[in-house]
C-alpha cells in the first residue's frame, strides 16, 4: 500500500494537481513525523504504517503550509472526519485540497472530490470505542468531589504550553480566546484555576466538533489525558441529541425545550 | 533580598492634556518626596507605566531632565493598558518603572546644529531632546524642527508648537497630509519627506534626529542622505514589544541586542546592522 | 574537590537528615509517565529507569509563575504589600549534569544589569545534588555543547553510581560540603575510581564554535522556513528547556487587591513579538524557529559568553511533531 501511496503522490505532484503532499516520513526515536513532499522524486520518503497517527489536518489551516499551494493530504479516518468538519465550518472547500485516503483496515482510498470523501467518512459510525467508554465511565462513576480532585491533580502538571491547542486541527482561530486581553477571559499563568479554565473552555469550544483523533493527549508533554474531556462531551451529545450534522454548542432552535435561554 | 526592579514608583497624575481625541499627555509627580529627590534620567530613556490590575505599557519619558520635579509621557489609546490609562483622572496614582535604556549623546553635540524630523505620535520621543536643547540653547547653533501629521487634529503638543513658532532662534516647519488641512491652517501641506526636501536644511556640522512611522522613515532617509547626512549622524529611537524593560523577558530581542537596554536610541548606521526584526 | 562514597542504602538516611535540617527535597517522580521534579519525603519515591526528566528542575529557581508585586488600591492611591514569593531552603536531587550547567545560563540572564532578587534568592537557598548519567539516548548531545554525562559544573554535590550499592560523591562546593556534614558518618573517603567508565558515552555531533561562526551569515537562509514547516508554534520546547528564561508579566485582581505575576513565555508563540499596532516582526513560524536557534547558539554566546543550550534533548523528546534540535543543527551545518 505504501508503494501505491508513493505512486499516487508522485502522480499528483508531477501532474501539477497539487503543489505539496502532506504525509508521514521517518522520524527520531523510531517514530514518524509529518513530511511535506514538494518534488515527485521525494515521494519515496513517504511511509505508512501503524506509527502514522498524527492528525495531519492541523497543517491545512496553518498559513505557512497554505502558502505552499494546493496540498494533497494522507488521511486516515479521523483525518477525513476533520476535513469534513473543516468543510462544514467553511475552512475548506471543494477543490482546496486532494485526499489520499486510508481506510480503517489500511487500504488506499481514492476520491474524485471532497464531497465523496465526506460521504464515505459519514457512513462510518462515529462512536467511542469500548476502552474509551470504559475510561469515561470510570470518571462518571466518581462523585463530583472525587472527579474535581482527580482533574485538579491532572491539571497541576499543565504548563500552559498549548501543545494541545496547536496540535488540534479544529483549533484554528487566528486569535484564541486566551489571547484576548480585553478582557483577559482566561488567565495566562499556569496556576490551578487558570489551567482548569483553559481546558474546560477548550473542551466546550470543541463540543460537537471534536473528531476524537487523540492528538491533544498525544501532544501533551506531561501526559494529561485531555481527550477524556471531549470524549465525555461526544458521549453526552450522542445521548442527548443523537447523531447530528450541526454544532451541538452553537445550534439553537426557537422551540428548544429548555426555556432558560429565552 | 535585593531591590525588586519590578516595583514601580508611585506617581500622582498632576495634569492631563488631551493632545488629540486619542492621545493624552500626563504630567506625573512622585508621591514619595525622597524618591523624587533621588530620581534622575537622560533624554532618550523610557519607562514602564503601570495601571495596577491592567498591566504596564512602554513610553519614552517625553519631558527633559533639565526640568525637575515631574516627568511627562504621551501615549495613544491603543490597547488594554493605554485604554485604562486614558480613563485615569488627575489625582489618580499610576506606577512608573525607569529610567531604562540608553541615551541621546547630547553632550557630544555641543556646538552643532540640530535637525528634528518627526511625524504624528512620534514627536514625544524627540520632545525630551527638544526641551533639553531649548533649555541649553547656547550650546547649539541652529535648531530646526520639521513635524507633520495626518491632519491638524492629529498634531500633538499643539500649544507648544505655537510657543516654538514664536521663538526667533528656532526654525519650525509644520505640515499636514494633503486633505488634512483646515481653512485656518497656515503651515505646509504635504508629506514630511517632501516638506523636508523643500526646506533643505544644511547638513554640515548637524545632527539629525528622525522618529516616525516606518513608512515615513523609509522615505525620509534618502532625503537626508541627499542633503548630506551620513547614517552615523542620524539618530532615532526604536520601538519594539517590551514587557520587563530590563533585558530579561526576551521580547524585544533583535539580533544580539535588546531594544530596551542596548537601545532604544540608535544611529541609523547601527540600525542598518540590525536584522530586520523589529 | 573531595571524593567520597556513599552507600545507595544510606541515601534514605541522608534525605532524613536534610529534611530535619529544614530543607525540602525536590526530586524526579513519575506522574502518569511524565517524570517531573516534585517534593519528596523518601528516596523510594524517586523515579528510576529514565534517561531524562520530562520537565527540568528550572522550576526550583524560575517557577512556572510567581508573584513579583502585590498591591491594593486605597482611594486614589495604591499601597504595596509584601509579595508572596519567599525562597524555601531546598535541595534538588537527581538533576543531570546538563541541568546543573543550565542554571548558570538562567543565573546569568537574571543577574546582569538589574539583579533579580527572586531568582537570586532561590539560587542562594538551593543546593544541587546531581546524578551522573549512566545512559544516554539519541537525543542527548551534552558533549557537543561543552558538557558531559559526568560533568561536575554547576552541581554542589555530584553522585555517580559506581556499582549496584555504591555512589561516588564528589563535593564540588561549600554547599555540597554542608550537605555531607549533615551526615558525615554516611560518607567514606573514595579510593581510586575511574568515574568515566561508569558514565554514558555521548558522541560529539558538532562543533559549537563552528555553529556560532556560521549562524550570523545564515539569517536570510531559506533553511528556517523549510525546517519549521511541521512546527506547530506551541511552547513545549521552551517550557521543558532548562535554560529558556523568557517570561510574560500579567496582572490579576480580586476587587481592590491585585498581584503582578511573572510566568513562562515562549518565542515560539505567534504573539510573542506582536505590537499593539498589529505589526509583528516575526509573523511566520520560520522566523520564530530561526530566533530559537540564533538566540541559543549565536546571540547568547555573544551576550552571555555561553550557549543557551546544554544538550539535554528534552525539547526533541517532548516536541509533539519531532522537531529534533540536534538533527536540525546538523542540517544547518551541512547547508551551503
Amino acid at each position: 500500500m505504501q508503494d501505491n501511496m508513493r505512486r499516487k503522490a508522485k502522480e499528483l505532484l508531477s501532474g501539477g494537481a497539487v503543489r505539496v503532499v502532506i504525509g508521514y516520513g521517518e522520524g527520531s526515536g523510531g517514530g514518524v513525523r509529518a513530511l511535506f513532499v514538494r518534488k515527485p522524486e521525494d515521494a519515496d520518503r513517504l511511509i505508512y504504517d501503524e506509527r502514522c497517527v498524527q492528525n495531519l489536518a492541523v497543517y491545512l489551516t496553518r498559513r505557512e503550509v497554505k502558502a505552499l499551494g494546493k496540498p494533497a493530504i494522507v488521511a486516515r479516518v479521523p483525518v477525513m472526519r476533520t476535513i469534513r468538519q473543516l468543510m462544514i465550518e467553511k475552512q475548506a472547500a471543494e477543490g482546496d485540497l486532494a485526499v489520499i485516503g486510508v481506510s480503517s483496515d489500511g487500504s488506499l482510498l481514492d476520491f474524485p472530490d471532497l464531497k465523496s470523501m465526506a460521504e464515505y467518512v459519514s457512513s462510518i459510525p462515529f462512536e467511542l470505542s469500548s476502552d474509551e467508554r470504559a475510561a469515561v465511565g470510570k470518571l462518571e462513576k466518581m462523585t463530583a468531589g472525587e472527579r474535581w480532585d482527580w482533574w485538579r491533580g491532572q491539571f497541576s502538571r499543565c504548563i500552559k504550553c498549548y501543545a494541545c491547542r496547536q496540535s488540534c486541527p479544529l483549533c484554528y482561530c487566528e486569535r484564541c480566546t486566551v489571547e484576548c486581553n480585553q478582557p483577559q477571559w482566561i488567565s495566562v499563568p499556569s496556576h490551578g484555576l487558570g489551567n482548569l479554565e483553559w481546558h474546560v473552555m477548550r473542551a466546550m469550544h470543541l463540543a460537537g466538533r471534536c473528531v476524537n483523533c487523540g492528538d491533544c493527549s498525544r501532544a501533551c508533554p506531561v501526559n494529561i489525558p485531555l481527550n477524556l474531556l471531549t470524549q465525555k462531551i461526544i458521549k453526552d451529545i450522542s445521548e442527548e441529541f443523537g447523531d447530528t450534522e450541526e454544532y451541538a454548542l452553537n445550534t439553537f432552535k426557537p422551540d428548544d425545550k429548555e426555556d432558560f435561554i429565552r | 533580598m535585593g531591590k525588586n526592579e519590578y516595583k514601580p514608583y508611585l506617581m500622582r497624575i498632576a495634569e492631563i492634556t488631551e493632545e488629540t481625541p486619542d492621545v493624552n499627555t500626563f504630567r506625573l509627580e512622585f508621591t514619595n518626596e525622597e524618591e523624587a529627590g533621588g530620581f534622575s534620567f537622560n533624554a532618550g530613556q523610557f519607562g514602564e507605566y503601570s495601571v495596577f490590575g491592567e498591566g504596564e505599557s512602554t513610553f519614552c519619558i517625553a519631558s527633559s531632565p533639565t526640568r525637575k520635579g515631574y516627568i511627562e509621557c504621551t501615549f495613544r489609546r491603543a490597547g488594554r493598558v493605554t485604554k485604562a490609562l486614558a480613563a485615569r483622572e488627575v489625582g489618580d496614582t499610576i506606577g512608573f518603572r525607569g529610567p531604562y535604556g540608553n541615551v541621546f549623546p547630547i553632550g557630544d553635540w555641543k556646538g552643532k546644529s540640530l535637525l528634528f524630523v518627526s511625524g504624528g505620535i512620534a514627536l514625544p520621543p524627540l520632545r525630551c531632546v527638544i526641551w533639553n536643547a531649548l533649555d541649553l540653547r547656547e550650546d547649539f547653533k541652529d535648531i530646526t524642527i520639521v513635524y507633520g501629521a495626518r491632519s491638524v487634529q492629529d498634531l500633538v503638543y499643539k500649544k507648544e508648537l505655537e510657543e516654538w513658532r514664536a521663538k526667533p532662534d528656532i526654525t519650525l516647519i509644520t505640515t499636514v497630509d494633503p486633505g488634512g488641512e483646515t481653512p485656518e491652517w497656515k503651515g505646509e501641506i504635504g508629506f514630511v519627506p517632501t516638506v523636508l526636501e523643500k526646506a533643505a536644511p544644511a547638513s554640515a556640522d548637524t545632527i539629525a534626529l528622525l522618529c516616525g512611522p516606518p513608512i515615513m522613515i523609509k522615505l525620509t532617509l534618502p532625503v537626508l542622505s541627499a542633503l548630506g547626512f551620513s547614517p552615523g549622524n542620524i539618530f532615532t529611537t526604536l520601538e519594539n514589544r517590551m514587557k520587563c524593560g530590563i533585558g530579561k523577558c526576551g521580547r524585544c530581542n533583535v539580533g544580539k541586542y535588546f531594544v530596551c537596554k542596548d537601545g532604544p536610541v540608535f544611529t541609523f548606521a547601527q540600525v542598518d546592522e540590525l536584522p530586520a526584526e523589529y | 574537590m573531595e571524593k567520597m562514597t556513599i552507600q545507595a542504602g544510606a541515601i534514605e538516611e541522608l534525605f532524613g537528615r536534610i529534611r530535619s535540617g529544614g530543607r525540602r527535597i525536590l526530586a524526579p517522580v513519575d506522574k502518569s509517565g511524565a517524570i517531573v521534579f516534585d517534593e519528596i519525603s523518601s528516596y523510594g519515591q524517586v523515579a528510576s529507569g529514565y534517561i531524562q526528566t520530562t520537565l527540568s528542575a528550572k522550576e526550583a529557581v524560575l517557577p512556572r509563575f510567581e508573584e513579583i508585586l502585590r498591591f491594593r488600591s486605597e482611594g486614589k492611591g495604591v499601597v504595596f504589600e509584601e509579595e508572596s514569593n519567599k525562597a524555601l531552603p531546598t535541595v534538588v536531587f537527581g538533576l543531570r549534569p546538563c541541568d546543573a550547567r543550565s542554571l548558570s545560563v538562567v543565573s546569568a540572564v537574571f543577574e546582569r544589569d538589574y539583579p533579580d532578587p527572586f531568582v537570586r534568592s532561590k539560587i542562594e537557598n538551593t543546593v544541587l545534588i546531581g546524578v551522573s548519567c549512566a545512559q544516554s539516548d539519541e537525543y542527548c548531545f551534552c558533549t557537543s555543547v561543552g558538557g558531559g554525562p559526568g560533568d561536575t559544573t554547576g552541581s554542589d554535590l555530584l553522585l555517580t553510581r559506581i556499582d549496584d550499592a555504591v555512589f561516588l560523591a564528589e563535593i564540588i562546593t561549600e554547599k555540597g560540603e554542608s550537605i555531607v556534614s549533615m551526615a558525615q558518618e554516611l560518607f567514606a573517603r573514595a579510593g581510586d575510581v575511574d568515574k568515566n567508565s561508569h558514565c554514558a558515552k555521548v558522541s560529539r555531533y558538532f562543533d559549537l564554535e563552528e555553529l556560532g561562526k556560521r549562524l550570523p551569515a545564515m539569517f536570510d537562509s531559506p533553511v528556517w522556513d523549510g525546517q519549521s514547516l511541521r512546527c506547530l508554534g506551541c511552547g513545549t520546547c521552551s517550557f521543558v528547556c532548562p535554560s529558556c528564561t523568557c517570561f510574560d508579566i500579567q496582572d490579576e485582581t480580586d476587587g481592590p487587591r491585585g498581584i503582578r505575576l511573572r510566568c513562562w513565555d515562549s518565542c515560539g508563540f505567534a504573539q510573542f513579538t506582536l505590537h499593539t499596532s498589529g505589526h509583528n516582526p516575526r509573523e511566520v513560524q520560520g522566523k520564530r524557529w530561526r530566533q530559537r536557534i540564533m538566540h541559543k547558539f549565536s546571540y547568547q554566546p555573544g551576550g552571555l559568553g555561553e550557549a543557551g543550550c546544554v544538550g539535554c534533548g528534552r525539547c526533541s523528546r517532548a516536541c509533539p511533531v519531532d522537531m529534533n534540535l540536534l538533527q536540525h543543527i546538523q542540517e544547518i551545518l551541512e547547508a551551503d
